[in-house]
């Protein structure tokens, strides 16, 4: 524990209102960031496919697809502004008091924010301007820093989850080694994890699109190209994700106990713990065979510290169900994809499948969400995990209702006007250069 | 030495914030006071044309001076925020007004949603770049103590020294925009443009140096000894660069040297951030924290220094090949295809 340089805790009325602010600003940056890991690769995966068979519909696609990108980017860039201006305007305390922990991620991330900005504006306003092989090459680059671009960021969630590199000595902050922060225990399944949910969001809401025309009678080569990119790299994602889901939630076993009992709102101790479903069906001993491979270990319960350092279990146990029961929905819909393509090498032809497919793009945000609902909300009070409260990283100053209900309206003005524009974009005519 | 090192880091990252992301809200200025939607359509097609390439890549070096910042001087990022979030979170509302705007302008259908679109844009422009400003003035003039929220809301950034660099800002940006866009005209063959960005070059150059000298007179009653620094040895050196610099883009604009008065507009902006920084020595926030104070522990700065080394031996290789393309115009900013 530790009170913080700037004079320790100070009275804020408004604690909960701040962090729903902070709540509301990556419910709309991370699924804009989802585009940005996943489309630069598939948009060069197209171009690739052009370069290599010279069929201009390739080519025709990855410039479609690329404008896309360039608006959500920019989308990406102001959001994730506005997130980085909130770090010290809602948590100043934290700030200043760790900054200096974990603030090296930040600074790789700024160069790597610098890379995509240059090479999206070179490949997207390059198109027939640069050289075919230049402008392939161009996009690499794009391709990367759309990777570490999350990288880094999400070095500071699994440090906060896991903080590490430092200690505390007379309430200070002391023998920082920054590096260790940085490459925190809980890095690789976050990383991992939010990598493929990337793909998974950005793939299934793309798909989701062409399975609209598809159902309206939109059925042309260029819906088919489409679909089979978008539903390969879905149906790839999903069930590696089911995966790694099970690496977190070891690893919030071992080093977070008590998110893990929040997960089940697990109040006592228990050897052998259930797994409740809706509708009251509880699965004896799957908790501790999710968490410990081992349908007899025992898991802590919440009971067993104060009530004040319990995170709240509701919403956590919630998004817990919400996101493993969309994950292993989304892997039945890639295996049926999977399925059929193996089997007779065309997309299935069910209308039913295209309806799945429709509702599968927003499913997938809601489990994005809902997994960022479990990490951070469960692990609630801290903000740096059993070494600073949320209520001492808090701003003092007023007003942050009224920041709120001001970013609230910005935010649905422009989720609403990027929604329009990129409907338009997708109603323009597709042409194919002869 | 290794917290002024990482000083200067932020003061590179701020100048070059404050020229090239500057440049792009004045940009966004002469969109605004472009005139009706016909009049204005050649300088607003000529501003969208010259930023929308580099506007996002510009724009990073916000955010690379913020990270800077809190990494290295975590505290003083605690307590500017706090103390001044009002301008802060405005600048960093329109910073999502206006770049949302102007991605999006390119796919309005109608006029109308081309109007309210640019609308959004140009006076968000004009705002972020204000606020900005006004919350720098706030720290020189010593308005910023360390704390959690423990200066003044509303009163820190709302003296003359915080409003008379808050206009200098917007005046500075569009200036160098003027400039800029001139220099950019030139190269695409539209000499009515080169007319008209000339003329915006030397009325907003006069405007902003007239700003900077009434700038120069309140600090000297608002905060004397920033007015000191100004005034003497290093601080003044950077002033007298700044003015030089200065009068001799009017005279290059006059002479219509546009390609070399990109450079001395450049140096007249930098050269007040620096001048503003030596002056303030050895403050981070005056009246009491001093830089070395402010400073991050010594592990975290040689980690920052190497990282950012590192770092800018691969983005400026990167950064000047995009603007070797934008100024070249190889970038298209056409929407539609070529034929
Ligand atoms: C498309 C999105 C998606 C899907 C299908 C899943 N997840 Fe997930 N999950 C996320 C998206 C996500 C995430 C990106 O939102 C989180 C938040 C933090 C993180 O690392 O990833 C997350 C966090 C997260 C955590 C908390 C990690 C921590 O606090 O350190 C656990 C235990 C799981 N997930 C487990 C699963 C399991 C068992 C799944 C499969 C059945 C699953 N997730 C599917
Ligand atoms: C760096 C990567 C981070 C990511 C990806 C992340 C993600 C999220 C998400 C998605 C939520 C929404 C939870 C909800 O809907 O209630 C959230 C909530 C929150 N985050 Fe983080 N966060 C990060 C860093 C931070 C930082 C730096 C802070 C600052 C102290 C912070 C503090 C909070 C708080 C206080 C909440 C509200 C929790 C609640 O409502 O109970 N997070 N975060
Ligand atoms: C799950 C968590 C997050 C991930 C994976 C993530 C990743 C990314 C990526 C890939 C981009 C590039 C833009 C794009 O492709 O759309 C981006 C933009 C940005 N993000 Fe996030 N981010 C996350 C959370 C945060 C947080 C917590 C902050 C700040 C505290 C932040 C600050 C920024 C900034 C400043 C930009 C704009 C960069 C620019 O100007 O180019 N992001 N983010």
């Amino acid at each position: 524990m530790i009170d913080g340089v700037l004079g320790g805790p100070v009275d804020q009325d408004y604690l909960l209102q701040a962090r729903q602010m902070q709540a509301m600003s990556f419910a709309v940056h991370i699924p804009l960031v989802c585009f940005g890991i996943a489309f630069p690769a598939m948009v060069l995966y197209l171009e690739g496919l052009w370069l290599r068979t010279g069929d201009p519909l390739y080519k025709a696609l990855a410039k479609r697809w690329s404008k896309a990108m360039l608006i959500l980017f920019a989308v990406g860039v102001v959001t994730g502004t506005i997130l980085s201006f909130e770090m010290g305007l809602l948590w100043p305390e934290f700030m200043a008091t760790f900054g200096d922990v974990f603030g090296l991620a930040f600074l790789i991330e700024g160069f790597s924010f610098f890379m995509e900005a240059i090479f999206i504006a070179i490949y997207v306003y390059g198109w027939d301007r640069l050289a075919p092989k230049v402008h392939f090459a161009a996009g690499v680059p794009m391709v990367v820093a759309g990777i570490t671009g999350s990288l880094m960021v999400i070095s500071v969630n699994g440090w906060m989850n896991h903080p590490s590199g430092f200690a505390i000595r007379n309430d200070e902050v002391v023998d920082v080694r920054p590096l260790e922060a940085l490459f925190n225990s809980n890095l690789w399944h976050e990383l991992v994890h939010m990598y493929l949910a990337g793909f998974i969001v950005a793939s299934f809401l793309v798909a989701g699109v062409y399975a609209h025309g598809w159902l309206r009678g939109r059925r042309s080569r260029q819906h088919r190209v489409a679909l089979v990119v978008a539903l390969s790299v879905a149906a790839l994602a999903t069930p590696a994700q089911l995966l790694v889901g099970d690496w977190a939630a070891r690893t919030v076993a071992e080093r977070q106990p008590l998110k893990l009992a929040a997960f089940e709102g697990l109040q006592e101790t228990t050897k052998g713990a259930p797994f409740s479903l809706p509708g009251g069906i509880e699965i004896p001993d799957l908790l501790s065979l999710l968490a410990f491979h081992d349908p007899d270990a025992t898991v802590q319960g919440l009971e067993t510290v104060p009530a004040d350092d319990r995170p709240p279990t509701g919403i956590v146990k919630l998004s817990f169900r919400l996101m493993v029961g969309i994950g292993t929905a989304l892997a039945a819909l890639g295996a049926w994809f999977l399925w059929v393509w193996w089997r007779r090498r065309r997309l299935p032809s069910s209308p039913w499948f295209h309806r799945a497919l429709i509702a599968a793009g927003p499913l997938a945000l809601v489990a994005l969400i809902a997994g960022w609902v479990t990490t951070e909300v469960g692990r609630q009070p801290w903000v740096v995990y059993e070494v600073m409260r949320t209520e001492q990283a808090v701003t003092g100053a007023s007003g942050i209702p009224v920041g709120f209900a001001a970013l609230a309206l910005v935010y649905a003005g422009l989720v609403a006007v990027v929604f329009v524009m990129l409907r338009r974009l997708g109603r323009q005519p597709f042409e194919v250069e002869a | 030495m290794l917290a002024d090192s990482a000083a200067v880091l932020i003061l590179v990252g701020l100048t070059a914030y404050v020229v090239l992301g500057g440049a792009d809200f004045g940009a966004g200025f002469w969109d605004l006071t472009a005139g009706s939607a016909e009049r204005g359509a050649p300088v607003r097609a000529m501003v969208k044309r010259a930023m929308a390439p580099v506007w996002e890549a510009n724009h990073v070096w916000l955010i690379f001076v913020l990270v800077v910042l809190w990494t290295a001087f975590p505290k003083a990022f605690g307590s500017i925020t706090s103390t001044l979030a009002i301008p802060l979170f405005v600048a960093a509302l329109g910073i999502v007004l206006r770049g949302g705007a102007f991605a999006l302008k390119g796919e309005a259908a109608t006029i109308a949603e081309a109007r309210a679109l640019g609308a959004a844009f140009a006076l968000a422009s004009v705002l972020v770049p204000f606020f900005l400003g006004a919350a720098v003035g706030a720290i020189a003039a010593g308005e910023v103590p360390v704390g959690n929220a423990a200066g003044d809301e509303l009163r820190s950034w709302t003296g003359t020294t915080s409003i008379v660099v808050g206009l200098l800002a917007v005046a500075t940006g569009a200036h160098v925009a003027a400039v800029f866009l001139g220099a950019d005209s030139r190269r695409a063959g539209r000499p009515e443009l080169v007319r008209a960005f000339r003329a915006r070059a030397l009325g907003s150059g006069v405007v902003a140096g007239v700003l900077a000298i009434a700038g120069l007179l309140a600090v000297r009653s608002d905060v004397p000894d920033l007015y000191d620094g100004l005034t003497s040895g290093a601080g003044l050196a950077c002033v007298a660069v700044s003015g030089a610099a200065g009068l001799a883009t009017l005279a290059l604009e006059w002479r219509e040297r546009f390609e070399v008065a990109r450079y001395t507009a450049a140096t007249a902006v930098g050269a007040i951030v620096a001048g503003w920084a030596v002056a303030q020595q050895p403050y981070m926030l005056p009246p009491e924290l001093t830089v070395r104070a402010a400073a991050a522990n010594d592990s975290t700065l040689v980690a920052l220094l190497v990282s950012a080394a590192l770092g800018m031996a691969i983005l400026i290789p990167a950064l000047t090949w995009l603007f070797r393309l934008a100024v070249s115009g190889r970038l298209a900013y056409e929407e539609q295809p070529r034929p």
